[in-house]
């Protein structure tokens, strides 16, 4: 149980990190076109 | 500044007034109770911080496509446009969903631009005239917010509902529960002031106004929730409702983003004319290369150069179009072969892309009177669902099933029901030459019964050649086609291009519609028209054997013209399709009654009618009309504008016309009647995915009210379900609209290009 006591802090801390990892792929643009890309692995020439 | 809906308190991403289409209704309710009042809080202090950057319009320009701001749901743009509408001096407005812009058109004496942007801004919105590069980045930026935020309740929700799980299967220890309703607490708070704060936002604005809107419950209700759970945190005593909030938060934010991706998506069907319709301005006059694969940038001539052009986007027409030097070209076609120098005679806004893609959006954003109905009452439904609330809540002293009522019957998916199918609709259309103007041409396009076909220039391809000439008078044949060729140089109807021009001059011409023109040779007048207009001038019949046209003075008949015209090879065809699905076709023809009876025949009409003037049309659509039929006409748009404008629905040929002078629902901007059917096709199935949206958003209702007033579907249900009737219907609308007409070209006599249908 006491495990508990160091888990859900880390869990926690855990939510944040990949809050920002979230937040930094979102403003490089991966998110803007959630199309395109999909179709890029058909497309030869590219 | 973060805003919250207007209406449901739910954020709005930007700072727009309304969350979602529930909130456009509600707010639609609101505004009834009394929008002026709320004119009144915001406009009074007119501090406006301050004043806008006004682009310079262009003298005479009283008409705009303006991209809204800060706008996070249909009720937003339905206030936009009830504010707007209000404004005496603007003359029409109309919001488009989909692509989140206002088309609106002012009375210059009684409004400018400033004042309508003004008016935009005082509810709290804001407005700039629609240019695409600003709207890109704008609607990335929104999008980016949008994502973000639905990400910090997502995964807030998630963690949150591992530290209650253990709480719901097992007894933990006093102590270790209090870690994670620590923890939770900890994630929740993110969400609630982040992720949620346009809710809230909105709550205070509604407060602001004393109003309920769809913001104040359910900011109230998370308020609440979070308020009573970290008491009960803070203090060791109570229960935690952690893991409903911020579920319940994540599940608005993500219907809501889901929404706007699925119109965006219809949207996309009008962007690639939008994108080319506002490509950077050229003066008018300059010369420039064209390199060949290049786009178009500007309307123009071509000066130097033999290639051809592709002119897809604008006619929906994918054979290479020839051009040397004297051709126009239109702005938004490629250049395919040959390198090409052209003169620019229109650029900007003024091209004709950009006259296609301002009506198509005007088309769009027009509604069918069905979807009026369905918006009135979703209004009405709002005060129901209000109400229904606020006695549950009481009744079972349970804010949550308030709160449940409220969100479950957020009546969204009604008014999300039809802009979004009328959007794809006017897409599709657009992409297969077909340019619709009025929405509402879709609701009787589907009912019609009779079909009414002009001759020249609709059935023919109105490319008159004259045949013969025959003097009457005393002035020669070169001399008489010199005359009619200088009478009809100002004149757009189609005979007038049978003739050559000319280095005669004549003063003051006049356009009778329907019958021909007039104008002063020398002091004497002289007309050029049918007989009997002519008749009128000179009297008497005239001599010989009945021709098309006729050249008169006042002393005397000078000329008869013979001409020539092509029948359309898909005229036919068009006719027989018509007939076999049951529609009554008439042949109304200005021209002479037996050639009017011999075409009909060769194509199967039954009705034909000839020598009509555009008056004898207009009172046989009328007659027609009260007999009981529902009245499609197709004419070339120019000279028998009345006529369409009596017809249920009108079609004008409009490849070479000005637009902004058709008087049409629809234009068929390919030079091919094909546009009467497919549009025919689009239009049932449109109206079929609306009419079933609308009974599918109103069973939703009628069955999800009573089950949450009942308090058997908690919050984050009622979220789940607010959501999946959204997104049911978005779905439906963004069903194929063209399936049914591929099956039938393929099967039909028409000559089927590659169907390149979307």
């Amino acid at each position: 149980m006491e495990s508990l006591y160091l888990l859900v802090p880390v869990s926690v801390a855990l939510v944040f990190v990949t809050g920002w990892a979230f937040w930094r792929a979102l403003h490089s643009g991966q998110f803007d076109d959630l199309e395109r890309p999909a179709h890029d692995v058909l497309d030869e020439d590219s | 500044m973060a805003q919250s809906c207007f209406h449901c308190a739910l954020p709005v991403s930007g700072g727009g007034r309304f969350c979602c289409a529930g909130c456009e209704a509600v707010a639609s309710t609101i505004a009834e109770a009394g929008l002026g009042a709320y004119y009144e809080t915001r406009t009074a202090p007119g501090a406006r911080p301050e004043p806008l950057p006004m682009p310079a319009l262009p003298a005479g320009v009283s008409e705009i496509a303006l991209a809204l701001e800060r706008v996070r749901c249909a009720a937003c743009l339905w206030l936009i446009e009830q504010v707007l509408r209000r404004d005496p001096g603007v003359t029409r407005c109309e919001v488009n969903y989909a692509t989140r812009r206002a088309h609106v058109a002012w009375d210059p004496q009684r409004a400018s631009l400033a004042s309508i942007v003004g008016k935009i801004r005082a509810i709290g919105y804001d407005a700039a005239p629609y240019e695409p590069r600003r709207q890109q980045a704008l609607e990335r930026r929104e999008r980016r917010a949008e994502l973000w935020r639905l990400f910090v309740a997502g995964f807030g929700a998630m963690q949150v509902m591992m530290y209650a799980f253990p709480a719901y299967v097992d007894e933990l220890s006093p102590e270790a529960a209090q870690v994670m309703r620590w923890a939770s607490l900890l994630l929740t708070a993110p969400v609630l002031a982040f992720s949620c704060a346009p809710f809230f936002a909105g709550a205070l604005r509604e407060l602001r106004l004393r109003r309920v809107g769809l913001d104040t419950p359910i900011a109230l209700g998370l308020a609440f929730g979070f308020a009573a759970s970290a008491w009960a945190t803070l203090s060791g005593t109570g229960e935690v409702y952690f893991d409903s909030i911020s579920m319940l938060a994540f599940l608005l934010l993500g219907a809501r983003y889901l929404e706007g991706a699925a119109r965006r998506r219809a949207a996309a069907a009008l962007d690639p004319l939008l994108r080319w319709g506002h490509e950077k301005d050229f003066s008018v006059g300059q010369v420039i290369g064209l390199a060949p694969g290049e786009r178009i940038p500007a309307d123009g001539v071509v000066v130097e150069g033999i290639s051809s052009v592709d002119e897809a986007l604008l006619t929906g027409e994918s054979r290479p179009v020839p051009k040397r030097a004297g051709d126009e070209l239109a702005a938004g076609s490629v250049n395919l072969e040959q390198p090409l120098a052209m003169r620019v005679t229109r650029s900007g806004s003024d091209t004709r892309a950009a006259a296609i893609a301002r009506l198509a959006e005007r088309g769009a954003a027009s509604r069918p009177r069905l979807v009026e109905a369905a918006e009135r009452v979703a209004r009405h439904l709002t005060w129901v669902v209000v109400l229904v609330a606020c006695v549950a809540g009481i009744h079972f002293s349970d804010p949550w099933i308030a709160v449940a009522v409220l969100v479950v019957a957020c009546p969204c998916a009604l008014a999300l029901a039809a802009p979004v199918v009328f959007t794809r609709a006017s897409g599709a259309l657009l992409a297969r030459g077909v340019l619709l103007t009025r929405a509402r041409a879709l609701e009787a396009l589907e009912r019609a019964t009779d079909v009414v076909l002009d001759k020249t220039g609709t059935l023919t391809a109105g490319r008159l050649s004259l045949k013969e000439v025959t003097p009457l008078g005393n002035l020669g044949a070169q001399e008489c086609l010199e005359l009619a060729g200088a009478l009809e140089a100002t004149s757009r109807h189609p005979v007038a291009r049978a003739f050559p021009g000319s280095t005669m001059a004549v003063t003051a011409p006049r356009h009778v519609p329907g019958q021909g023109m007039e104008a002063l040779l020398g002091g004497e007048r002289v007309r050029i028209g049918s007989a009997a207009f002519c008749a009128e001038l000179c009297g008497g019949s005239p001599p010989g054997s009945a021709a098309s046209v006729y050249l008169a003075a006042e002393r005397g008949w000078l000329a008869a013209f013979e001409l020539a015209d092509r029948l359309r090879p898909e005229a036919a065809a068009l006719v027989c399709e018509l007939r076999r699905r049951g529609l009554k076709v008439h042949l109304a023809s200005g021209d002479r009654p037996e050639l009017a009876a011999a075409l009909a025949q060769a194509l199967g009409i039954e009705q034909a009618a000839g020598a009509m003037t555009p008056q004898d049309k207009y009172r046989y659509v009328e007659r027609l009309q009260r007999e009981g039929a529902v009245v499609a006409m197709v004419g070339d748009g120019l000279n028998d504008a009345p006529v369409l404008a009596r017809a249920d629905v009108s079609f004008a040929m409009g490849s070479g016309a000005d637009l902004a002078q058709l008087r049409a629902d629809v234009v068929l901007l390919a030079d091919s009647l094909q546009g009467v059917l497919s549009s025919m096709d689009t239009a049932r199935r449109a109206m079929r995915l609306v009419r079933q949206n609308i009974a599918w958003a109103l069973a939703y209702n009628a069955l999800a009210l009573p089950l949450a007033a009942a308090g058997w579907i908690g919050p984050w249900e009622a979220a789940l379900a607010m959501g999946a009737s959204s997104l049911t219907v978005l779905v439906n609308a963004l069903r194929p609209l063209a399936a049914q007409s591929r099956w039938k070209a393929s099967t039909s006599s028409f000559p089927s290009r590659s169907p390149s249908y979307s």
